[in-house]
C-alpha cells in the first residue's frame, strides 16, 4: 500500500461532503424523509397501494439530483466521468448495486451518511459490509487477476 | 409549494455536493477503494464532511419528533441486523467497486450525459426491480 498524493484533494471532498450533508438535512427537516438514494429510486417503482405523497416527493428530489450536473455546468466545468469498466462488467455492476442496495435496505447515502449520522448500529454493519466488499473486490480485480 | 421546492433543492444540493466531492468520477472512487494499491484517501473526507452535519440535523429533528412544518417523520429502525442486510451490503459493495458507481453519483453522471452511466443506471433499475418484484415475491411470499 502507498498513498497517491498527486490525486489527494481532501478540501474539495470535505466541502462536497458538507454540501451533500446540507441536502440531507433539508430533506429530513422539511419533508421528514431520509436521503437514501437507492430507497427513493426503488420505492418509485412501486405502484400498488401507495399513499398519496408516495411518488411526488421522490420525483422532486430525484429531479434535483439528476439536474444538478446541468446546473453545476452552467457555472463551472463539469468534472470528468471516467468509467473504465467494460460493457459486460458495467451491466453486472449495475445489477449488483441495484439488487444489493434493495436487499440491504440502503446504499452509501442512506446507510453511510444518514444512518451513521443517526448513530445506527444497523447502518454501521451495512457500511462496514459494503466498504469491506469494495476493498476486497478492488484487490481481486486490480491486483489478483491482473 | 414551499415544501416541494425545498425537496427539489435538497436533491440539487445533494447532487452538487457529490460533484464537488469527487464521488461522480468512478476512477476516483476506484482509487479510493484500492487500499492495497496506490491509495487515494480523498473520499474518506466526504464522509467526514457530511456525517457531522447529518448528525446535528438528525439530533435536532429526532428530538422535535416532527418536521419544521409539524408533519410526521419517516425514520427507519436502527437496530435490526439480519442476513439480508449483510448479504445485500456485500453484493452492493462488490458492484460499487466494479464500476466505481453507487446510486446517487450514477444518477448525477446520467444527468451529465454519460452513456456508460446510462447503461449502469438501466442495469441498476433492473436489479432493484428483480429484488422488489420477483425475488421478494418468491422468497418472502408469506
Amino acid at each position: 500500500m502507498s498513498i497517491n498524493w498527486s490525486e489527494f484533494n481532501p478540501i474539495t471532498s470535505l466541502l462536497g461532503g458538507g454540501i451533500l450533508g446540507i441536502g440531507t438535512i433539508i430533506l429530513i427537516l422539511f419533508r421528514g424523509r431520509i436521503a437514501g438514494i437507492s430507497g427513493i429510486v426503488g420505492a418509485l417503482m412501486q405502484f400498488k397501494n401507495t399513499p398519496k405523497d408516495h411518488h411526488l416527493w421522490r420525483i422532486l428530489f430525484l429531479l434535483g439530483l439528476v439536474s444538478s450536473s446541468l446546473i453545476y455546468s452552467l457555472f463551472l466545468p463539469f468534472p470528468s466521468v471516467n468509467i473504465t469498466t467494460d460493457f459486460t462488467s458495467l451491466i453486472l455492476a449495475g445489477v449488483l448495486v441495484g439488487f444489493g442496495t434493495r436487499m440491504g435496505s440502503g446504499c452509501t447515502s442512506g446507510h453511510g451518511i444518514c444512518g451513521l449520522g443517526r448513530l445506527s448500529p444497523r447502518s454501521l454493519v451495512a457500511t462496514l459490509g459494503f466498504m469491506g466488499a469494495g476493498f476486497i473486490t478492488c484487490y481481486i480485480f486490480l491486483h489478483l487477476i491482473n | 409549494m414551499m415544501k416541494n421546492i425545498l425537496t427539489f433543492i435538497a436533491g440539487l444540493a445533494f447532487g452538487i455536493g457529490l460533484i464537488i466531492s469527487g464521488m461522480t468520477n468512478p476512477a476516483k472512487v476506484i482509487g479510493f477503494l484500492d487500499i492495497f494499491g496506490n491509495w487515494d484517501p480523498s473520499l474518506m473526507f466526504v464522509m467526514l464532511g457530511a456525517i457531522p452535519i447529518s448528525f446535528i440535523g438528525f439530533k435536532f429533528i429526532e428530538k422535535k419528533a416532527s418536521t419544521i412544518f409539524n408533519e410526521p417523520l419517516h425514520l427507519p429502525g436502527k437496530t435490526h441486523i439480519n442476513t439480508e442486510l449483510i448479504v445485500g451490503s456485500l453484493l452492493f459493495g462488490s458492484g460499487w467497486a466494479l464500476a466505481g458507481l453507487c446510486p446517487g453519483p450514477a444518477l448525477v453522471a446520467l444527468g451529465s450525459g454519460s452513456s456508460k452511466a446510462m447503461i449502469f443506471v438501466v442495469a441498476m433499475l433492473a436489479g432493484m426491480y428483480v429484488h422488489d418484484h420477483l425475488y421478494k415475491n418468491i422468497f418472502k411470499s408469506n
